[in-house]
């Protein structure tokens, strides 16, 4: 491959869409950022002759009908009881991702009340118990930065199924879901704080665990960790995220 | 017109320090007049974040009229670590060192979710061998043990009843004894590691925990003994910090507190993981909604843990602890050697004298770490306080790219104001004891 090609989408060191490629391990799902070289170290000169290989990192992509065991089964209850609503099932979840056996439907994030309540309510579903939500900020995701995830327990069925929800860095804002579940109450705001997530219609969306006068929001990946070198056996130690590190 | 509550200008005053301003606020001056017009007695006292039986530094808001609690609030994060973001600065297996900490009375719970999550994002769950996931169920229990003993132990001397506190922190020593012989600490091992455990059982550990059994056999019934039946013990349990199931349900509330509605959900039975499946156990309930039956509920599950250390033990077949695979098996081949520390001289003669391969993959093992294939994971195991979660996502590196805990005792502390509201303030330590909160875990 040429560098002249490198514009045209081809050239898979310049773009990781390029399409006349063979297919590779995990081709499909999201980029969340970029491999280079061959041993990840980030820092000191590459003396290796590897430092030129380039390989995105993609978590995993859309699964293929079917998923398997009782995902199919819900499935196809939550898209039957999305439609009965009359909200198409294609604009409420964007995605749905089986991996190591476990369930994830990303929702847009304007349907996440509705699709959180239909969970909950229908009777063939019915997952009653919320266990929270966690943050994650992918800033290699451009456009869907901030993710939210749940994790949704029914107790009837004996099941688990995640949904996952993202939004921009520049419009940090998803739909609380504390009316539908109350125990995201201290959840949310663990997240807000951690991630600067905005939960519209939370009742009190104030920080919990960091001082009310924080500035900024900690979990996010450019949140520097802080520390100091410390010296040991007369040796000076940098901070942990000073260290050499790999990837 | 001035605004309602425009501040006078500071007056100011010349000083041989500088300009000194008298400052006059605001409109305090409407809030200490109001204050005193009420005549009710409707007070706002802050309970912690020091006080001795808010275990640890929970820090309550209670608004009071009279002995009746009318509002109660949380105020949480006086103990937050920052434990979540230190995981994304080191490898995975150095992540067991920061979990133990969390839920401090828990550490074997914080590791084993910890480390089932990291198998997951692996794949290598299968390959984890049998006395590896023996040796962790058998801690877990003891684990379960101690942290019962330490909520009855406190949650007793809270009431004033001193005994209590000395037996359940009697039998925890014991308990404590069997974790620093076969770890080395009594609390923060970090000996569950991400593919099996970080040594064998030291010699003697199996006799020492026979020896326990036979102890703990004897004195559970005290526990029965000196409260189950005690007026003075019922009379403040009964009926306080009642919670329904609806209650639970809607406020994510797991462990003892749901048990004690009668349902009985424990994810050893609902879900099982480490092969809970094949032991034979029974889960308590409780159909009192109250502190009274949590109580029961703990003291029940501390018998059925020693049923389940007691099968762990005849199930301890001779073999490895930690997976065969090596690129993921840390080198930890430790003994005590005589200067005290614990690299196994025979470990170290290999990879210093005999092979350079050994040595390289034990330098890479230990300053890389291994990689893990991106995706998520959501493990969750049944603590002695509920459902612990941890949410794990790798982006295909060294280390983390994100972990998140669900504590139990994070979620359950949001029933205290449902628990508290109505009733007397008395009952509030009563209510939270019996939710058995650990601040490190709530805050991380």
């Amino acid at each position: 491959m040429t560098e002249a090609n490198g514009s045209n989408g081809v050239n898979p060191d310049k773009d990781l869409n390029a399409e006349n490629l063979p297919g590779r391990r995990g081709d499909q799902g999201e980029p969340v950022r970029v491999q280079r070289g061959m041993f990840g170290a980030n820092n000191g000169g590459d003396t290796t002759g590897y430092g030129g290989l380039v390989r995105p990192v993609r978590l995993p992509g859309q699964a293929t009908r079917p998923y398997g065991g009782w995902f199919d089964e819900v499935a196809d209850e939550l898209e039957g009881a999305l439609e009965e609503q009359s909200l198409l099932p294609e604009n409420a979840i964007e995605k749905t991702v089986v991996d190591r056996g476990e369930l994830t439907f990303h929702i847009a994030r304007e349907h996440l009340l509705r699709v959180a309540r239909t969970l909950r309510d229908d009777p063939a579903l019915r997952f009653e118990l919320c266990t929270g939500v966690s943050g994650v900020h992918f800033p290699g995701d451009k456009g869907r930065e901030l993710h939210a995830v749940y994790h949704l327990r029914s107790l009837t069925h004996g099941r688990v199924v995640r949904l996952e929800v993202s939004a921009p860095d520049s419009d940090p804002h998803i739909p609380s879901i504390v009316d539908v579940y109350p125990t995201n109450d201290w959840h949310e705001r663990e997240t807000y704080d951690f991630f600067g997530l905005i939960f519209d219609g939370h009742p009190a969306l104030t920080r919990i665990m960091m001082p009310d006068d924080w500035q900024g929001f900690p979990q996010r990946k450019d949140y520097p960790l802080g520390g100091i070198p410390v010296e040991y056996k007369g040796a000076q130690i940098p901070a942990p995220d000073q260290r050499r590190s790999y990837s | 017109m001035t605004a309602p509550h425009a501040t006078p200008s500071a007056s100011a005053r010349e000083t041989t320090e500088g300009t000194v301003y008298t400052v006059t606020g605001g409109d305090w001056d409407e809030v200490v007049a109001a204050a005193a017009k009420a005549d009710d007695e409707r007070i706002i006292v802050n309970m912690g974040p020091q006080h001795p039986s808010t275990h640890g530094v929970l820090r309550l808001i209670l608004e009071i009229d009279g002995e009746t609690v009318t509002e109660a609030r949380c105020g949480i994060g006086y103990l937050h670590t920052g434990i979540e973001k230190n995981l994304e600065f080191r490898n995975w297996t150095q992540g067991t060192t920061f979990v133990t900490r969390m839920d401090y009375l828990t550490p074997f719970y914080n590791e084993a979710a910890y480390c089932l999550g990291v198998e997951k994002l692996l794949g290598i769950e299968d390959q984890i061998p049998d006395r590896a996931t023996v040796i962790r169920v058998l801690l877990m229990e003891l684990n379960r043990l101690s942290s019962h003993l330490v909520a009855i132990a406190t949650g007793g001397m809270e009431l004033g009843a001193t005994t209590i506190m000395i037996y359940g922190f009697r039998d925890r020593e014991l308990i404590l004894d069997i974790f620093e012989l076969v770890t080395g600490l009594r609390m923060n091992h970090a000996f569950i590691r991400p593919g099996g455990l970080a040594q064998d059982l030291p010699p003697g550990a199996v006799d020492q925990i026979r020896a326990l059994l036979k102890t703990m056999r004897k004195n559970l019934p005290e526990y029965d003994k000196l409260a189950t039946g005690n007026p003075i013990f019922k009379a403040r349990l009964q009926d306080v910090g009642y919670l329904d199931l609806a209650g639970c349900m809607a406020l994510g509330v797991t462990g003892p507190i749901l048990r004690a509605t009668g349902l009985p959900h424990d994810l050893r039975k609902t879900d099982p993981y480490c092969g809970y499946e094949t032991y034979d156990f029974e889960v308590p309930t409780a159909d009192t909604c109250d502190a009274y039956g949590r109580f029961l509920i703990r003291l029940e599950e501390m018998r059925q843990s020693l049923r389940i250390v007691e099968q762990c033990l005849e199930r301890l077949e001779p073999g490895p602890v930690m997976v065969a695979d090596k690129k993921i098996a840390w080198p930890a081949q430790l003994a005590l050697g005589p200067d005290g520390l614990g690299n196994s001289l025979d470990h170290i003669k290999n990879i210093m004298g005999t092979s350079m391969e050994a040595l390289i993959h034990h330098f890479k093992l230990v300053t890389e770490g291994f990689r893990v294939p991106p995706g998520q994971t959501y493990a969750a195991i049944e603590s002695p306080k509920g459902e612990l979660g941890a949410h794990m996502v790798s982006d295909g590196g060294t280390r983390p790219f994100r972990v998140h805990f669900r504590d139990p005792s994070f979620t359950n502390l949001q029933a205290v104001a449902a628990m508290c509201e109505g009733g007397q303030v008395a009952d509030v330590i009563v209510a939270v004891a019996s939710i058995d909160p650990v601040m490190g875990g709530v805050d991380r």
